[in-house]
């Protein structure tokens, strides 16, 4: 009953997560921002649905194959962000800023107040 | 019930990818479009198996996840390079 609960708290968190993430993907201005938002469903709602599904699992051989998914996941989605990262800078995709704030920076405009 | 409600976001979160990955405006939007719709793959496939009591889905699960990053890197490298083999530079190290 106990584990039921705490399988339903996770797994509900895991959700909003996830479609907070999808609501992010489709509405960011950017490439990068997207990667930000992207991640969340990669590392929270990944983890949170495995580890609801973990304790559902109990004891078994289920719940060591669903941890070698999350181990996995935590291995290889940042390395697939960074290498995607890595090969959209090198093509020439410059990050949306709003303001260069280096100190010597020339600041062309006060349109964006640093945010 | 509670995975029925998982395997529900999880749809929505597809759907969503999707959407991204048909209008995004680069390549890289697609790619990280992709790659996220297969993480959420993963993930609907072990729901799946609870859903209809079947453990043998987590394996299943497991080999698609290694697929996906494979799959990622490969389009990746496909993309930059114009092509899967032979090093473009003049050392062989400087391709990855």
């Amino acid at each position: 009953m106990i584990a039921d609960i705490f399988s339903w708290i996770f797994i509900l968190g895991g959700c909003v997560f996830l479609v907070i993430g999808g609501v992010g993907v489709l509405r960011m201005p950017d490439l990068f921002t997207r990667m930000h938002a992207a991640s969340i469903t990669d590392t929270l709602g990944a983890g949170l649905l495995i580890l609801g599904m973990m304790i559902q699992g109990g004891f078994t051989l289920v719940t060591v194959k669903l941890f070698l998914i999350m181990l996995f996941a935590f291995f290889a989605g940042p390395t697939a962000t960074h290498a995607l990262a890595q090969a959209a800078l090198s093509m020439g995709i410059k990050p949306l800023l709003s303001q260069d704030r280096r100190p010597d920076a020339v600041q062309s405009d006060d349109k964006g107040d640093g945010l | 019930m509670m995975f029925a409600a998982a395997a529900l976001a999880i749809l929505a979160t597809m759907v969503l990818a999707m959407i991204r990955a048909i209008k995004g405006p680069t390549v890289y939007d697609r790619i990280l479009a992709v790659n996220m719709f297969g993480t959420k793959t993963i993930l609907l496939i072990s729901v799946l198996g609870f859903l209809t009591n079947r453990p043998e889905f987590m394996d299943i699960a497991l080999v698609y996840s290694l697929i996906n990053f494979i799959g990622t890197i490969a389009i990746m490298k496909f993309f930059k390079f114009s092509h899967l083999g032979e090093p473009h530079t003049e050392d062989n190290l400087g391709d990855l």
